[in-house]
């Protein structure tokens, strides 16, 4: 393989890897802080318990962010140095302002807040967690700046053979990131709200010790899991409405739409032949593209073959088709998931509401693997946005084969590709070995006989 | 002063904070294996730099963030063309960052002392790669004249370099048994204090090799003359007096004064490169500068309002959360880590 694809191949999978454990971290600790501040109001001591509690889970996930997130600041050099130049101008700024403004406060409240219990007055303690949520969430907008620029460039201009900025405020404006952000952040909170409520569950059904402690961590839970799941779906659709005018060729290649349609079929199923770009099998309902469009049964949506005539005029002869089938089903497993989280999440309310906490097995079982279906959407969307826009890293203006660094040979990055590879599967066992020991042993801290493979067992 | 240079002097600081914080870690890091003798004691080394081991590495996430903003082409050029380097350094940071969260969260033997060889590693490997790569950067590389790195993995070794990797490794070192001198009690206290009289003998005599070296390899002479004026030699004064601060158990001006010699060394380096922020070793007028490595006007200038603003505040707190951590970790106290 060339360098070229060795290293988006890196990419990918540090990329996809360091946002495993990023929505935890954003959505957990404002989930831990809105728990700890219960605490403060109500002295209600199962609140302690559980803040330490899920806290503990929240730092055996933000090491791992932590520690992948440094690769991915440089990696960016070190992978993609024609892309840093030609981009730095623009690039450099969020990504500074991310490690100044949210970086520190993160790290540093972050180690006052795991060594302050009991050393510090407990208003200040309590502001610490809050100030981590704070960073956390603070660093994602910075970083969604970055990529909302690479999905639709905005206050710059192409001057001494690179992209400049022209208007700062123009980038933190971008249309795109105000409802990137918002889907990222509400992720965060469906990826933490169905953790909560699956490890809660859990705990319910064997009914251990303090059934009513994760009662209250189940309400919790569920609540934030149907409110976060509701809003990504509702974000999500803006988004898309968004995607139709900035970015016609990844909605098309989202819904495998070839030809212009007007009003435009949503394709429920399609195997397509992506050489010959036609359909071999589809099934389509007539005009629903166009009202998830236009909110209308009516409205052209663009076609794969008629954005490719136009951008050939715009930028030239090439290829400006992604890959179809991997965009097309990427998407589709993203929405999918999506609203399974919130049928999930609907039951949970309801059995909330009902305050009927005594699961089926089945009931459990649904309720608890539930807690992956977040990673699957999480995954899969971030798939979608960044392979749907290629063959461009920033849409128009700079295109992935012109990005890689080109004093990089193939035989560097394999090493580094392997490594990394290696590293971050090992570390992931004993992540999950670490979390699955803290997640089943009981609130007090106290460890139960069988920690190792319970939750597997029982599920 | 231009907003080149200005930006110039930031990461410089932002290089010293760098060093001057996380080198104590990783001199704790190192330390490690061989001053704690039980885990008990192990457990309280850790946890004198565990409030703030991951504030200190930020320093260095935002010195990468602020070339990557001031200086792309410096950003470029030099992740691209250290690589091998720069990943052996990233597993290093990757397996230290979870070393330190992971290894007390299980009881086994095993577990903990694979994850304590860890922090050795995750320590060692980044405060010698350090040195030899600020050495680098002084001396020259081979760059040709479209600011790409023409080198290979083998040229970043040379002997130079080597003598600063060999630097900055033992002065983290002392500095870290200083800083542990500090913050540990009774017997901790007094086998780092011994460890810190121990190291400096060495830490002392490579400082001063890789100085004469320095006026060997790199232009230096040509840039800050015979007499380099108060701040290198002050560096040099600061790490002589430590052997006796001491002997006379003054740990906290010892600590001080290993602080003055990274920080007024970094300076130095820097002062040599100024205005190069890479040195061409293939032809000097293909050297990096803070003009031709630099961003556009418009954004120095936001960047020099932001960071007016956030540097000042984020030096509070972080110096906040040392004060308020300021006491020592007995080897029975109530620990985290």
């Amino acid at each position: 393989m060339d360098a070229l694809t060795l290293a988006r191949w890196q990419f990918a999978i540090t990329t996809v890897y360091h946002f495993f454990f990023v929505p935890v971290t954003l959505g957990l600790s404002i989930a831990v802080a809105i728990m700890q501040t219960v605490y403060y109001r109500t002295g209600n001591e199962e609140y302690k318990k559980l803040t330490k509690f899920w806290g503990k889970l929240f730092l055996i996930n933000f090491a791992l962010g932590v520690a992948t997130g440094i690769v991915q600041e440089f990696q960016f050099g070190m992978n993609w140095s024609q892309y840093s130049r030609f981009m730095g101008d623009i690039f450099g700024a969020p990504l500074a302002i991310e490690a100044l403004l949210a970086f520190y406060m993160e790290s540093t409240f972050l180690g006052v807040w795991i060594f302050g219990w009991d050393k510090l007055p407990r208003k200040i303690h309590l502001a610490a967690i809050w100030l981590v949520a704070i960073g956390s969430n603070l660093s994602a907008l910075w970083i969604l700046t970055a990529n909302s620029f690479m999905q639709h460039p905005v206050g710059y201009a192409i001057r001494n053979g690179r992209a400049e900025m022209t208007d700062f405020w123009a980038l933190l404006g971008n249309g795109h990131l105000w409802v990137q952000f918002p889907h990222v952040f509400f992720a965060g909170m469906a990826t933490a709200g169905f953790l909560i409520l699956s490890i809660s569950a859990y705990h319910l059904f064997r009914k251990k010790d303090n059934v009513s402690a994760f009662e209250k961590s189940f309400r919790f839970g569920a609540v934030y899991a149907f409110l976060g799941t509701i809003m990504v779906i509702l974000v999500g659709h803006t988004q898309a409405q968004y995607m139709v005018k900035i970015q016609p060729m990844k909605m098309a290649a989202a819904e495998a739409l070839w030809n212009s349609e007007n009003p435009a079929s949503m394709s429920l199923f399609t195997i397509g032949d992506e050489s010959q770009r036609k359909d071999v099998f589809a099934i389509r309902v007539p005009a629903l593209l166009s009202f998830l469009a236009y909110n209308r049964f009516q409205g052209e949506v663009k076609g794969i073959n008629d954005v490719q005539k136009e951008e050939q005029q715009q930028f030239g002869p090439g290829d400006y088709v992604p890959p179809v089938a991997i965009s097309y089903w990427t998407f589709r497993i993203m929405v999918g998931a999506g609203f399974l989280m919130l049928f999930v999440s609907i039951f949970a309310l309801w059995r909330t509401y009902k305050s009927n906490y005594e699961f089926s097995r089945l009931a459990y079982r649904v309720i608890f693997w539930t807690m992956l279906l977040p990673y699957i959407a999480n995954t899969t969307g971030w798939l979608f946005t960044e392979i749907a826009r290629q063959p461009w890293t920033v849409y128009g203006l700079i295109r992935t084969a012109d990005s890689v660094s080109n004093v990089v040979s193939s035989g560097s990055v394999l090493f580094s590709l392997i490594s990394f590879t290696v590293i971050y599967a090992i570390l992931i066992v004993v992540m999950i070995s670490l979390f699955k020991k803290f997640a089943s042993s009981g609130i007090d801290g106290s460890e139960t006989k069988s920690t190792g493979n319970t939750i597997l067992s029982e599920a | 002063m231009d907003l080149n240079t200005v930006w110039f002097i930031l990461i410089a600081v932002l290089f010293i904070g760098f060093f001057f914080l996380e080198g104590f870690d990783y001199g704790v890091g190192i330390l490690l294996p061989f001053l704690g003798k039980d885990d008990d004691s192990r457990r309280a080394i850790i946890n004198s730099i565990g409030t703030f081991w991951d504030g200190n590495e930020v320093w260095l996430l935002t010195a990468g963030g602020a070339i990557f903003a001031a200086f792309p082409n410096w950003y470029a050029t030099m992740f691209s063309g250290f690589y091998l380097a720069l990943v052996i350094m990233l597993i290093a940071l990757i397996l230290r960052a979870v070393a330190f969260e992971y290894r007390s969260k299980k009881d086994s033997k095993s577990w903990r002392n694979r994850w304590d060889w860890a922090i050795f590693f995750g320590s060692f490997v980044p405060a010698l790669l350090w040195g030899v790569a600020m050495a680098n950067l002084i001396r020259g590389v081979p760059i040709d004249s479209s600011m790409n790195y023409v080198g290979t993995f083998f040229t970043l070794l040379n002997p130079y370099a080597l003598v600063g990797g060999l630097a900055s490794l033992s002065i983290f070192m002392l500095h870290g048994a200083i800083f542990l001198s500090l913050k540990l009690t009774n017997g901790l206290l007094e086998s780092a204090r011994s460890a810190a009289k121990k190291l400096w003998l060495p830490s002392t005599v490579i400082l001063f090799a890789f100085v004469a070296y320095t006026y060997a390899a790199t232009d230096i002479l040509n840039k800050i003359g015979v007499n380099p004026g108060p701040i290198p030699i002050l560096a040099g004064i600061a790490i002589l007096s430590v052997r006796y601060l001491l002997n006379i158990r003054k740990d906290g001006w010892a600590f001080v004064m290993t602080g003055i010699t990274i920080a007024f060394s970094t300076i130095t380096i820097f002062m040599g490169l100024y205005p190069r922020v890479m040195v061409s070793s293939s032809n000097p007028l293909w050297s990096l500068t803070i003009y031709n490595a630099s961003s556009s006007p418009y954004t120095l200038k936001v960047m020099s309002i932001v960071a007016l603003i956030f540097v000042p505040i984020v030096l509070a707190y972080q110096a906040w959360s040392y004060w308020v951590f300021r006491k020592r970790i007995a080897a029975k106290s109530d620990l985290e880590y």
